[in-house]
């Protein structure tokens, strides 16, 4: 007689396996905090370890003081090692055009890196992580603007949804908010009598999800495409504290909006400079970004080792 | 140009990417319910419907139904529907009127999980 699949004595397989799957899913998911999901940022960092790829990342920037306007094409890959530990990967190519001067084209430097989550917390919709990164100098065209030295910058990530609120603000629940703040360590103090400061780096992202909006507070009955789309506001801001540069901020606001789908989201934001320093008139940048964990969860899609 | 032709190899590396990818499961969001999240409904419902973005294991997919006060009110585990694996369905106890929590925890069918809850309120 055939047995039932889980019988008395083996019902205790259920939780058990239940358990061994949830931990490692947990590990998996990208930008996940208990009921919140948080998007792939484009300017600012994300606050989460994660196989993930933004390819590509088209940015027309603002016109610059010289008068000088630059297009990039860039590219991040960031990869699991660990459930908790990735190592990051980007890289620009430029198209710089300066009236009156030469085009200047080519890659602008690599840049690597290293994350390690320290909590994500799903009762309060938090996480935060720790980073090293990596600019390296002589890695590009110095013409379009690779550096000549390398840079290190510490860099602590952190992400909260406010999904915690009380009950008498639930409009406010689908709030979220990201930010970076990292210090910038040239290794070499000036290049061609240029200096190169010290500074500190400092990014926030607002966030106000209409899935979150839909499937947790209040269900609109707002469609496709809509119903899966973050608007945002981020902006960063690098201060420089000595050779002679303190206090010179330069940064940009960069209002915009990231529809998210399931294994792919796409982003566009407009690039408004907080300064003069920062360049005049206005840029915009668009973003293609894949979740690996769910494109290939079976192979580049999953850490490199379970411990 | 240069630029174009990087732009290009950009798009064509993008789309192998999708292209390569096997068929992609991904997390099962909650795409609608009814009684709808946060709605007020005049009668009480007889269950909790809820439809997701992807197939769910039903052997780990749970809802659970509370009132006001903490105390379950379903009636019976969460289903979910063998027809279309989508939908998770849990039985509710009679209602008497007042504002329900229904708090859910998906698989789907690739592992990946998500978590939710949202209320709806029976009229006086």
């Amino acid at each position: 007689m055939r047995s039932p699949p889980f019988d008395g004595r083996c019902r205790w397989l259920i939780p058990a396996a239940a358990l061994m799957i949830a931990q490692i899913d947990d590990a998996l998911a990208h930008g996940f905090a208990g009921d919140r999901f948080f998007p792939a940022t484009i300017l600012t960092d994300d606050p989460f370890v994660a196989d993930e790829m933004s390819l590509p990342t088209l940015t027309l920037d603002p016109t610059q003081s010289d008068g000088s306007r630059e297009f990039d094409i860039g590219s991040d890959l960031s990869m699991l090692i660990t459930p908790n530990w990735d190592f990051t990967l980007s890289s620009n190519w430029a198209h710089i055009h300066t009236p009156g001067v030469v085009t200047q084209t080519g890659f602008q430097g690599l840049t690597t890196g290293t994350q390690y989550q320290l909590f994500i917390n799903a009762e309060h919709e938090a996480m935060a992580l720790a980073a090293l990164d990596v600019t390296w100098g002589n890695t590009g065209n110095l013409a379009a603007g690779a550096p000549a030295f390398t840079t290190l910058s510490p860099t602590f990530d952190f992400g909260k949804g406010f999904g915690d609120l009380p009950d008498s603000v639930p409009w406010l629940r689908p709030f979220a908010l990201t930010g970076n703040l990292a210090l910038n360590f040239p290794t070499q103090v000036e290049t061609q009598g240029v200096p190169n400061p010290n500074s500190f780096f400092y990014g926030f992202a607002i966030e106000y999800s209409i899935p979150y909006l839909q499937s947790q507070v209040k269900d609109l009955g707002i469609g496709p495409p809509f119903n899966r789309m973050i608007p945002l506001v981020e902006f960063a801001l690098t201060t420089p504290f000595n050779r002679g540069q303190s206090g010179m901020t330069t940064g940009t606001v960069q209002p915009g909006i990231i529809w998210a789908g399931q294994t792919f989201q796409v982003g566009a934001e407009m690039i408004i400079p907080t300064n003069s320093l920062s360049g005049h008139g206005i840029g915009g940048v668009v973003q293609l970004h894949f979740y690996l964990d769910d494109l290939f969860p079976n192979s580049i899609g999953r850490p490199i080792s379970q411990w | 140009m240069v630029s174009h032709r990087i732009i290009v190899a950009a798009a064509v590396l993008a789309g192998a990417v999708t292209l390569g990818a096997p068929t992609a499961q991904a997390h099962a969001f909650l795409d609608h319910a009814s009684p709808a999240v946060g709605s007020t409904v005049p009668t009480a419902p007889e269950t909790v419907t809820m439809w997701f973005t992807q197939q769910l294991e039903p052997a780990f997919t749970t809802a659970t139904v509370t009132d006001a006060s903490g105390n379950t009110v379903d009636a019976g585990p969460a289903q979910v529907d063998p027809k279309d694996p989508t939908e998770l369905r849990v039985p509710l106890k009679k209602l008497p009127p007042g504002t329900y929590t229904v708090a859910w925890h998906a698989l789907s069918v690739d592992t990946h999980t998500t978590t939710g809850h949202f209320t709806f309120t029976v009229k006086p």
